[in-house]
């Protein structure tokens, strides 16, 4: 199955590629071959830089350093324009095609010339449309309106698209995200079809089994470099996971000294039918920092939502405190004695504008203010205890939210929440964006907060954070918990269990 | 000092616009007419005070010129009467409230924009009270006239009226922890929800107590004349958002204060006196408002670009 045609140049090659984000490194110097008429696929963990990758191909970011040679030209960066004009075209996982226009409207936009005063064809706008969408197996008419369509219809749109632009590279990022077994099947059968057409085909996706179905070659990224490219009929499932995790563990974690008390909070088969949760059950105890693993979209920061009563369970059992709890609004849940830190801190988390002590007293008006009335030197005070205790790096109080660093701003988060004085801390990506430095700190901050007696919920992609900060790890699939692992487990066994794995890899 | 560049730059500008009248038209400085022009104000100041809760809130009220004219007019029947003062400015401040609640139900309930509800709700306030009314006229009893004291003790009265309550909301959003809602909501909603906080609850809110304000804002305009008119409030949610906006209250929600709101107002209130007395054509009035508005605008688009980050 492996491409056998000995093709000089590649399609696409990529040298030395590296990115980063303010002082995140997402790709350190990859290097990536693309051949006419393969299906490649890419492999690798949440932010192992796979995102960036395509990013760089599609012409979206450019590559802080390293060249791409895409048909025979060597550039430092792509424009989208430009990737465009080079064969290059991306298929979403949900796709980006204006809803509100028909789907001929949609492929006339992106295929026919630009021009405002151009007349448009209709005629030919719908035969064109037509005939591209046989050309993919799609029995869609040209005239539906794209709101209409399921999204594994509109996907065979993009393809559409792809093809008639005459695309010679096709990157497809985990485009079965959201399909049934059957409409798998066709995608999969259009895939072949046009890596037999001799397009490359670069193939993204978290499951293993379409890879080892579809792929011809692999290429696994860890911490924003290749790791490898391998022929898929040179590797296993175990391998390619080992691939996946196999580093060292780069960070001393602070160690966990007390034994975990009493059960703080218990779940009994909890599910949420809006927001996909189904059948979760697991203990967190006083003193226990537990970790949430699995990939992005498994239900994680949904069910931390449930607990938080933002999207209420309508399914099984929650007591926290061996009292029973049904969270409908974060008051309630904050009044129980849960704090939610939220991931994505720049969004929801610190308000930039403010000055830090109003953001850190956000949520305890009611126990800090009685009466409604604020009284500054009880915000202060509470303020300058948490500069203090977090070692927030800060002119003070009254700076504002967005004068301070990531680090420091996931403290200033922190500390809204450990206001609230709460016995279940739930933390959602704690450390995402936060540099090595900051990230020990929060880490130190953590464990000392479990130490003091505080059961911890920690949601993180960071495979690493979870193995070393964990007491317990819970890992997360398809809307469920899917596995409990000892503290410690190997990096393997929970990316084994967040993919699906049954059958444990081989031991490292 | 950074954080209050706005508020201090427009009190700067008003404090120059000051000081080149008393230099060059000094006719300006003169007890009577000046009191005049505040209490000519005042309305306006009252519902100025509402307009920044709503606009902090990052909602905005177009229709606060049609509420104004329905309770003018209601507020003119139940005063020609016979109802008391005493009565009457409650009921006026209450269908004030009614009317923002209507708003209100419609942005935070069923999370409309407020610019469209708010365009609707004016247009139909406004075409409603001209079927029913045709455009007539109120007579009002000449005890309603300056609260019936004299006229000074009136004037003294509105403008006093209005300040207390400049003052009291000033405090209010500095010192209430309702006030940092109002900024919370206006900045992050989300933020603001996992904070506890009723983003929906705060924006009703604003709404009704804008209402009620405009409500008691046209009762102040009431005891001013023998008659009220039905047009009476047009073009007063302009006049209010561009005084909110020069003072540097922020279109997209979460800055600002009632401070600079003022100061925004009195600039603006100045221009036509100003003219008056350095004997420049009248028509320069509105081409002059029209660039401080715009001028403060550029202001704020230029400081939210330096804040990128």
């Amino acid at each position: 199955m492996a491409a056998a045609s000995p093709t000089p140049s590649p399609l696409l090659s990529l040298r030395r590629a590296a990115k980063s984000y303010g002082g995140v490194r997402a790709l350190r110097g990859v290097d990536f071959d693309l051949r006419a008429g393969e299906v490649h696929a890419l492999l690798g963990e949440n932010g192992a830089g796979k995102s960036t990758l395509i990013k760089i191909i599609t012409g979206a970011h450019r590559p802080d350093a390293g060249e791409i040679t895409v048909a025979g030209r060597t550039l430092d960066g792509l424009t989208p324009a430009l990737a465009q004009q080079l064969g290059i075209a991306c298929i979403y996982q949900s796709p980006a095609l204006f809803p509100d226009l028909t789907v001929a409207e949609n492929i006339g936009l992106r295929l026919e010339p630009a021009g405002a005063m151009r007349r448009v064809d209709w005629g030919a706008r719908h035969r064109r449309a037509a005939q591209l969408l046989q050309q993919v197996g799609a029995s869609i008419a040209p005239a539906a309106e794209v709101r209409t369509l399921s999204m594994p219809e509109q996907q065979l749109v993009e393809i559409a698209c792809a093809i008639g632009a005459g695309a010679r590279i096709v990157v497809m990022d985990e485009p079965t995200a959201s399909l049934t077994q059957r409409e798998q099947e066709r995608l999969f059968t259009v895939v072949r079809e046009l890596r037999a057409a001799g397009v490359g085909v670069i193939y993204i996706s978290h499951r293993l089994e379409e890879i080892f179905a579809l792929a011809d070659r692999v290429t696994v990224l860890r911490d924003g470099q290749s790791v490898g490219t391998h022929g898929l009929n040179e590797v296993t499932e175990a391998g390619l996971i080992k691939l996946m995790v196999g580093r060292e563990v780069a960070q001393i974690y602070p160690p966990a000294e007390s034994a975990p008390g009493e059960p703080v909070l218990t779940l009994r088969g909890v599910g949420c039918a809006a927001s996909g949760v189904h059948g979760v059950s697991f203990e967190v105890r006083a003193g226990e920092i537990f970790g949430v693993a699995g990939l992005v979209g498994a239900g994680r920061t949904e069910l931390a939502r449930i607990l938080f009563g933002l999207t209420p369970a309508d399914a099984g059992e929650i007591t926290l405190n061996r009292e029973r709890l049904a969270p409908r609004s974060p008051p309630e849940a904050v009044a129980r004695g849960i704090a939610y830190v939220p991931e994505d801190r720049r969004r929801h988390g610190v308000v930039l504008e403010m000055p830090i002590a109003q953001n850190m007293t956000m949520a305890v008006h009611r126990r800090l203010f009685p009466g409604g009335w604020l009284r500054g030197a009880a915000e202060q005070g509470l303020a300058r205890d948490f500069i203090r205790d977090l070692a927030i790096k800060t002119a003070g109080p009254d700076a504002p939210g967005g004068s301070l660093s990531g680090g420091n701003q996931q403290k200033v988060s922190l500390a809204r929440w450990l206001a609230t004085q709460p016995r279940l801390l739930i933390l959602d990506e704690p450390t995402q964006g936060v540099d090595v430095g900051a990230k020990s700190e929060i880490h130190r901050i953590i464990r000392q907060l479990a130490k003091d007696g505080l059961a911890v919920i920690m949601i993180s992609s960071d495979l690493p954070e979870v193995l070393g900060m964990s007491d317990r790890i819970g890992v997360m699939r398809g809307g469920t918990l899917t596995a409990v692992l000892p503290g410690g487990s190997p990096a393997a066994a929970v990316m084994a269990a967040a993919l699906g794995q049954n059958e444990r890899p081989d031991p490292a | 000092m950074k954080r209050y560049f706005r508020e201090i730059s427009v009190t700067l500008a008003l404090g120059l616009v000051l000081l080149g009248l008393a230099g060059f038209a000094p006719a300006f400085y003169q007890p009577q007419p000046l009191l005049s022009l505040a209490t000519r104000e005042a309305p306006t100041l009252v519902v100025a005070c509402g307009m920044v809760l709503v606009i902090i809130c990052r909602q905005i009220d177009i229709s606060v010129g049609s509420q104004f004219s329905v309770c003018s007019v209601c507020a003119a029947l139940l005063a020609a009467r016979g109802w008391p003062l005493a009565m009457v400015v409650p009921a006026s401040a209450a269908l004030g409230a009614l009317l923002g609640a209507v708003n209100g139900v419609l942005v935070a309930g069923l999370r409309l924009p407020s610019i469209v509800v708010t365009l609707a709700t004016m247009v139909t306030l406004r075409q409603g009270l001209n079927l029913v009314r045709q455009g007539a006229f109120v007579n009002l009893p000449d005890s309603v006239q300056w609260f019936g004291l004299s006229q000074a003790a009136g004037q003294w009265t509105l403008v006093g009226a209005a300040l207390a309550l400049l003052v009291a909301f000033g405090l209010a959003m500095r010192h209430l922890a309702a006030g940092r809602w109002v900024y919370a909501v206006g900045t992050d909603a989300e933020a603001a929800r996992l904070a506890g906080i009723r983003p929906q609850l705060v924006t009703f809110l604003v709404f009704v107590l804008l209402g009620a304000l405009t409500g008691l804002a046209a009762t102040m305009n009431l005891v001013q004349s023998p008659q009220v008119q039905p047009m009476v409030g047009a073009g007063l949610e302009l006049k209010v958002i561009a005084a909110v906006v020069v003072g540097g209250v922020a279109i997209s929600g979460g800055r600002g204060n009632l401070w600079g709101a003022f100061a925004g107002l009195l600039l603006l209130a100045c221009v036509s006196p100003a003219l008056t007395h350095l004997h420049i054509e009248a028509y320069w009035e509105k081409a002059i408002q029209g660039a401080i508005i715009l001028l403060a605008v550029v202001a704020d688009g230029v400081r939210q670009r330096k804040q990128k980050f």
